[in-house]
């Protein structure tokens, strides 16, 4: 089986202009950082970003938000973020704020092979315009649909030399449904071990689905 | 006592022993200082835990514990960690026992407005709406008016954050319950009289028979 530790430059090879990239991470917390410092340092341009919120200016993807390298963000919070709450004063960068238990839902419909998912969250708000309101026994839910990502950067806690990954405190949040959503999944192991050193039954996420490793070395 | 923990203090005395609860930031953090003895509240954060504590002692912070506002947290002993869509199917599927949380406004229907000021303030919703629509009690803890500005209304005019969804509104002023027939007045602060807190809301009050003190 090929080896899927890579070098972090390999990024360049796989990271282009005008995907759509799914980032771990709330707040910053399960962000994987050297991954993103990489993907400023590479400068790639022109992405639609879907993560829970936009960080802080200088934490998390918050360092790709200032370096204006998406021009589409999709997310639940950007308040903590000024230099993203600018841009979408300003219209610079197209936003979309959909609330945190959809983008959750919207990910894992995706990657479940679901079509969409009927929520109730968001009926009667803004949120619902344009979306279709279906009835069940009775009670109102929006259709959400899927949201799909070409890469996804993950940040993870242990993960073996096959990928399997388990994530460290409260960094888990969006890890595990976005590395069923993206064609390509990248990890960032705070600590690459042998296969064999997790137990099977500690595993979160599945080796199937993590194409790529990089060490993150904490 | 200020007013956040006048309306803190009362907020605590709705929790139950064994309650799972959704703070929001700001005012309602000060709930848990008000707990009486032998209540065990579990406290759940939105990305991803219960059993979420206090801040940690200076030097013990953990960047991989954060609570809902991204700031360092603690995990009680025994709690669990999840991921977000555990932490949503927890909130949307009624679950959580109460949620309490600030408002810009809140109307007699007990539509909740608490996301965005057009124009000024579009931070974002956030978990709120999951909450708002999927926690058992929706418990609104603000203070009664904004600088002379009405928050109490007979019809919100900001986008909402969720329809229908507030049971109960505590102020420094009283406590007013959301019922089908319109707010109700339960329980006054004896600083206020009855049309004091009429005054400071726009929405038309109905007084309850049996009306309390609050403190």
């Amino acid at each position: 089986m090929k080896d899927k530790v890579i070098a972090i430059d390999e990024l360049s090879n796989i990271v282009k202009d005008s995907m759509t990239i799914m980032v771990s991470g709330f707040m910053g917390c399960g962000s994987p950082h050297k991954i993103i410092e990489k993907l400023v340092e590479l400068d790639v341009k022109h992405l639609t970003l879907i993560c829970n919120d936009t960080g802080l200016p200088q934490y998390g993807v918050g360092h790709m938000v200032a370096n204006k390298q998406f021009d589409c963000i999709i997310a639940s919070h950007i308040g903590l973020n000024r230099e993203a709450v600018r841009q979408l004063n300003s219209n610079e960068t197209k936003f979309e704020l959909i609330p945190q238990g959809t983008i959750a839902e919207r990910i894992r419909c995706c990657g479940a092979g679901l079509g969409g998912v009927l929520t109730p969250t968001g009926i009667g708000t803004v949120v619902a315009e344009g979306k279709d309101i279906i009835e069940v026994d009775g009670q109102q839910y929006l259709l959400e649909k899927p949201l799909k990502a070409d890469v996804a950067i993950i940040g993870a806690g242990v993960v073996d030399k096959r990928g399997n990954v388990c994530y460290n405190g409260s960094t888990r949040n969006f890890g595990p449904v976005m590395a069923t959503a993206a064609d390509i999944v990248i990890v960032e192991a705070a600590q690459i071990v042998e296969i064999g050193e997790i137990k099977p039954e500690n595993v979160v996420t599945p080796h199937i689905f993590v194409d790529y490793i990089i060490d993150g070395g904490r | 006592m200020d007013i956040k923990h006048i309306i803190a203090q009362r907020v605590a005395k709705e929790l139950k022993d064994g309650d799972v609860v959704n703070l929001g930031i700001g005012l309602p953090t000060l709930v848990p200082e008000f707990l009486d003895d032998g209540i065990d509240i579990i406290f759940q954060s939105e990305n991803g835990f219960i059993g979420i504590g206090g801040k940690p002692a200076e030097g013990e912070e953990n960047l991989d514990i954060v609570n809902a506002g991204g700031q360092p947290a603690t995990i009680a002993v025994g709690g669990a960690f999840f991921d977000s869509t555990m932490s949503f199917a927890i909130i949307r599927g009624g679950h959580v026992d109460a949620t309490i949380l600030g408002a810009l406004q809140v109307d007699q229907h007990g539509n909740l407005a608490n996301w965005m000021i057009p124009g000024k303030l579009v931070p974002g919703m956030g978990g709120a709406m999951d909450l708002v629509v999927g926690a058992k009690k929706v418990i609104v803890a603000m203070e009664h008016m904004n600088k002379g500005k009405f928050k109490i209304l007979k019809d919100c005019t900001l986008p909402l954050t969720a329809q229908n969804q507030v049971n109960l509104i505590v102020t420094e002023m009283g406590v007013i319950e959301v019922t089908k027939d319109g707010l109700v007045l339960t329980e006054i602060n004896p600083e206020f009289s009855v049309e004091d807190v009429q005054n400071a809301t726009d929405a038309p009050l109905l007084v309850s028979e049996h009306l309390k003190n609050m403190m």
